[in-house]
């Protein structure tokens, strides 16, 4: 177990030595000199990772090794990008954004610790699973608020107090992720014993199937009024995968699928911003430079002028795209870092989701196997939803890509949720079960700890 | 529950290889034809990042550099001399792309020619940036300016050449614009100077030097001249000279300008046709050649075929199959022939330099940023077009046109001026285009000049020719001779 931290603790050093030196790199090329941020940029990775890990050595020395240097990786690299898109943002007056999406990730890094820290055991939040879901609920339905609620580039899903702005729907997600695991984990044999003949369909007893088809619907219902197409997707595609994986039935996916076209058709006639969304998708080049297809098209161009070995860091105009360090900083990565930055940047990806996959099967109860599996596929499916709609596999919808996206609910919501999984591989591992502080203290590099089996 | 986890993990699979696909569709697949589309500003961007190579004339003096800018664009092209050189150096916009010689010699201004391969090579190992070459042009900047100032506000141009190197020394036009307004990085400010001058009806954009095409008038009555001797036409042989000429198949005469008498016996040598430039003389000349001889001698000069000038430039020519009337007008610079100025500053330079052509040219040589040079463009001799003596006889013609004739006004003290008037009729009712071409040598330096000012003629007089055209000749030809003391 020992190893499995130090394998971690190398990763890490990977993943900051790749973040900084990409730093320094930008700053090399913007200025000719090494930037002077780059101690403070990267003493804080330094702290903060180091930190995080010795958290986990402590309080979780089970915990998946991959997963936090994974995330470390990915949300570097995308600080550097932000910091890199920073430079000709404020030439042309905008706000730096490279230093609040610093302070968000030390806000998302100490959160991830906290969750550590806190939750000393995943089991302890199947207590609470109606105060998710409300919770969960109640964020979803806060950007529709007035007042507080705040609607940008079309769609209503920001949170505003003052100068501090949010996506709610991020912990949302998170909140109503716990809440279906701890529900359907409880009743999954219910919810799998057909009482009802629906057609092909069997369906379970009425009473249970309630609930979810309320989670369900009124999740769907606010995100169709905040007009965000993207989370709706990512809600969606999660009920429709856990409601599979606890039951077995296929006819839940099947179902899901025929709700889904169901509200795609709906939307695509009820709104007009999903219209443009989809003629731009399906005919970019006949309506650019429409506004409705100029950011894709130009993300495209991004791509396109990377071509396999990218234009190197800062040296590309990532910047042409408008919103490139939050929608489309997948493609800013493919014109900077080329067929082979982005392939690497989905390969750190697929491995985290592979790991978190182990996690699912790993895990030894039946809430912690559907909770991490739920967190797993929410986080497969962002990826997806976002990568897919800056390389036109599907209509374009505004979502962060998960730790690099500029954006800080994102990140904060992120770590925690890998936060989780580190909790439940670390609770199903085969040690025996043993209540986290009473592991023998470890100081980084001794080593292997034997532990009676 | 395992088996359905472990089939969710195929589907994640599957939309992964769907995201590793679409990349690699943008980045190979389409990744070229994307990459050059005319709309994706990044490929303008890759170039204007470069610092772009200087235009410098012979005294390092610069007339384009590129300026570093805080946009995006990271240089700014920009012309210190406004419109002076616009005809030499051309444009390089962000909207119309570029032309003239920051089109023509692209590759050297961006360093990308094959001479400056070794150069990149050593810059890329010592880690010095690596700009493009500067072009040094041969304008000489005291000659370019006398020929603007005395073509005045008048359409029209100058051309002035080295005639034993084929060197451009001066060349201006009338109306003329600043390539500056066409390469800001503001495109919508480009296009609408671009409309401004495109719509201008007196055709700011045309270089009238290189690419106008007139009717020679008179002037071409030297390569009448030349093709006769050629020919074994005597010149103490006396031609017939009436006052009008009517050539076989038509009624139509062609009499001399005002109607006048050439001479009074009816005959005429050809130095004194063409010291009062007698229509009737050359046209019957010309018949008695035939169309063939004619447009040979042309040839020789270079009509009828691509100008060999380093940038764009028109074609003269002058049709081949002509009928005896057309004959007639073509072999005194009428009907169809069509030239620039450069081609008959050509054509001066030419029978100066003793019948030997040589290639205009106007960029010398590159340089690279230590001042090392990088290619030089030769005096390219084109051959001997016309004997020596041929060229030696028109020569001493055009001394008299000069001494005692239609060119009087292009007379140096000092110094032995030759030259031909011309006073080229165009549009019906027009006035007509005064012409004057000539050459002159004071010690090493050596000068053929062809002017022309569109309708600077007088329908009444040959000799407007020569009082509107010669002076502006004479003037320039004296800036450079005093520039050389």
């Amino acid at each position: 177990m020992g190893s499995r931290r130090n394998l971690e603790l190398s990763l890490l050093i990977l993943a900051l030595g790749l973040s900084i030196g990409g730093y320094v790199i930008v700053g090399l090329v913007a200025d000719n000199r090494i930037p002077a941020g780059v101690i403070g940029y990267g003493a804080t990775l330094v702290v903060l990772f180091i930190g995080a890990h010795l958290v986990l050595r402590f309080k979780a020395p089970q915990a998946d090794p991959v997963l936090l240097p994974g995330a470390a990786l990915l949300n570097g690299l995308g600080l550097v990008m932000v910091r890199r898109l920073d430079y000709p943002a404020t030439a042309a007056g905008h706000q730096a954004q490279a230093p609040s999406q610093a302070l968000w990730t030390v806000l998302g890094v100490s959160f991830f610790a906290a969750v550590i820290f806190l939750v000393t055991s995943h089991r302890t939040l199947d207590r609470y699973r109606y105060t998710w879901l409300l919770g969960g609920l109640f964020l979803l339905m806060l950007p529709a608020l007035p007042g507080i609620g705040r609607e940008i580039n079309g769609a209503r899903l920001w949170v505003g107090v003052g100068p501090f702005t949010g996506q709610p729907s991020e912990a949302a997600k998170i909140a109503l992720v716990v809440f279906l695991g701890a529900y359907l984990a409880e009743r999954k044999e219910l919810l799998a014993t057909a009482t009802y003949r629906a057609g092909p369909f069997l369906l379970p007893e009425i009473k249970y199937f309630l609930p979810l088809v309320m989670a369900w619907g009124v999740s769907l219902f606010v995100l169709l009024a905040e007009k965000d197409l993207g989370s709706s997707l990512l809600f969606f595609g999660m009920f429709v995968i856990l409601l599979y994986v606890a039951t077995g039935r296929f006819s839940y996916v099947a179902a899901g699928l025929v709700l889904f076209m169901a509200g795609a058709v709906f939307a695509w006639s009820q709104f007009a911003h999903v219209q443009v969304r989809v003629s731009a998708w399906l005919d970019p080049w006949k309506i650019y430079p429409n506004r409705g297809s100029f950011q894709l098209v130009q993300g495209l161009f991004s791509l396109a002028t990377g071509g396999i070995l990218g234009e190197g860091w800062n040296q590309g105009h990532p910047n042409q795209i408008p919103f490139a360090s939050t929608d489309f900083i997948f493609d800013a990565f493919g014109e900077e870092l080329g067929l082979l930055g982005v392939t690497a940047l989905l390969l750190v990806y697929l491995l985290m989701v592979f790991r978190g996959l182990r996690v699912a099967l790993a895990a030894n109860d039946d809430f912690g196997k559907l909770l991490s599996l739920g967190l797993v596929a929410s986080f497969a499916l962002q990826v997806f939803v976002i990568v897919g709609g800056v390389t036109r596999l599907i209509p374009l919808t505004g979502i962060t890509l998960p730790f690099v996206s500029y954006g800080g609910s994102s990140l904060v919501a992120n770590y925690a949720l890998v936060a989780l999984l580190c909790r439940v591989s670390h609770d199903s591992a085969p040690a025996p079960a043993q209540a986290p502080d009473t592991v023998p203290d470890v100081a980084p590099g001794v080593g292997e700890v034997t532990v009676a089996r | 529950m395992n088996r359905q986890i472990r089939r969710v993990a195929v589907f994640v699979l599957a939309l992964f290889f769907l995201m590793f696909s679409a990349p690699f569709y943008w980045q190979v697949v389409e990744g070229d034809k994307l990459a050059n589309d005319p709309r994706n500003a990044r490929k303008l961007f890759k170039e204007y990042s470069l610092e772009r190579g200087k235009m410098v004339l012979p005294d390092g003096q610069p007339v384009a550099i590129s300026v570093a800018t805080p946009d995006a664009l990271k240089f700014k092209r920009t012309y210190p001399q406004g419109d002076h050189y616009g005809m030499v150096t051309g444009y390089y916009s962000l909207v119309f792309g570029s032309s003239l010689a920051e089109s023509a010699f692209n590759t050297y201004l961006v360093g990308k020619a094959p001479e400056q391969f070794a150069q990149n090579l050593v810059d890329l190992f010592t880690a010095r940036s690596s700009p493009g070459g500067t072009l040094r042009l041969t304008i000489d900047p005291n000659t370019q300016a006398t020929a603007e100032r005395e073509l005045r506000q008048r359409k029209g141009a100058v051309v002035a050449l080295d005639y034993k190197t084929g060197k451009v020394l001066a060349m201006t036009t009338f109306p003329r614009y600043d390539p500056n307004q066409l390469s800001s990085h503001d495109s919508d400010q480009i296009r609408a100077n671009w409309n401004r001058l495109l719509k201008d009806p007196d055709q700011p954009l045309l270089n009238r030097a290189t690419d106008a095409l007139y009717p020679p008038g008179s002037t071409f009555k030297v390569v009448t001249a030349s093709a006769a001797l050629e020919d074994g036409v005597r010149a103490d042989e006396p031609l017939p000279s009436p006052n009008a000429y009517t050539p076989p198949k038509t009624s139509k005469p062609i009499r001399n300008f005002g109607g006048e008498t050439c001479s009074a016996s009816g005959q005429l040598t050809m130095p004194d046709a063409l010291a009062i430039s007698c229509n009737t003389t050359f046209a019957a000349l010309g018949n008695r050649l035939g169309p063939a001889k004619l447009s040979d001698e042309a040839e020789k000069f270079g009509l009828n075929a691509e100008s060999p000038y380093q940038l764009r430039s028109a074609t003269s020519s002058i049709p081949r199959d002509l009928d005896p009337p057309a004959t007639a007008q073509s072999a005194i610079g009428q009907r169809d022939v069509r030239v620039t100025p450069l081609q008959m500053a050509t054509v001066a330079a030419t029978i100066a330099n003793g019948g030997k052509r040589m290639a205009p040219h106007v960029v010398d040589e590159v340089i690279d940023n230590d001042g090392k040079r990088v290619k030089q463009f030769a005096n390219d001799s084109l051959g001997q077009a016309i004997p020596g003596n041929v060229a030696e006889q028109v020569k001493s013609m055009m001394g008299q046109v000069v001494e005692r004739g239609t060119g009087t006004f292009a007379k140096i003290p000092g110094v032995q001026v030759f030259g031909k008037t011309g006073t080229a009729q165009n549009a019906t009712g027009a006035a007509p285009h005064a012409w004057f071409i000539g050459f002159a040598e004071q010690g090493n330096r050596s000068i053929a000049v062809a002017v022309v000012i569109e309708n600077g003629g007088n329908l009444g007089s040959e000799a407007t020719g020569g009082r509107v055209a010669a002076p502006v000749a004479r003037e320039v030809m004296k800036t450079y001779f005093g520039a050389g003391q």
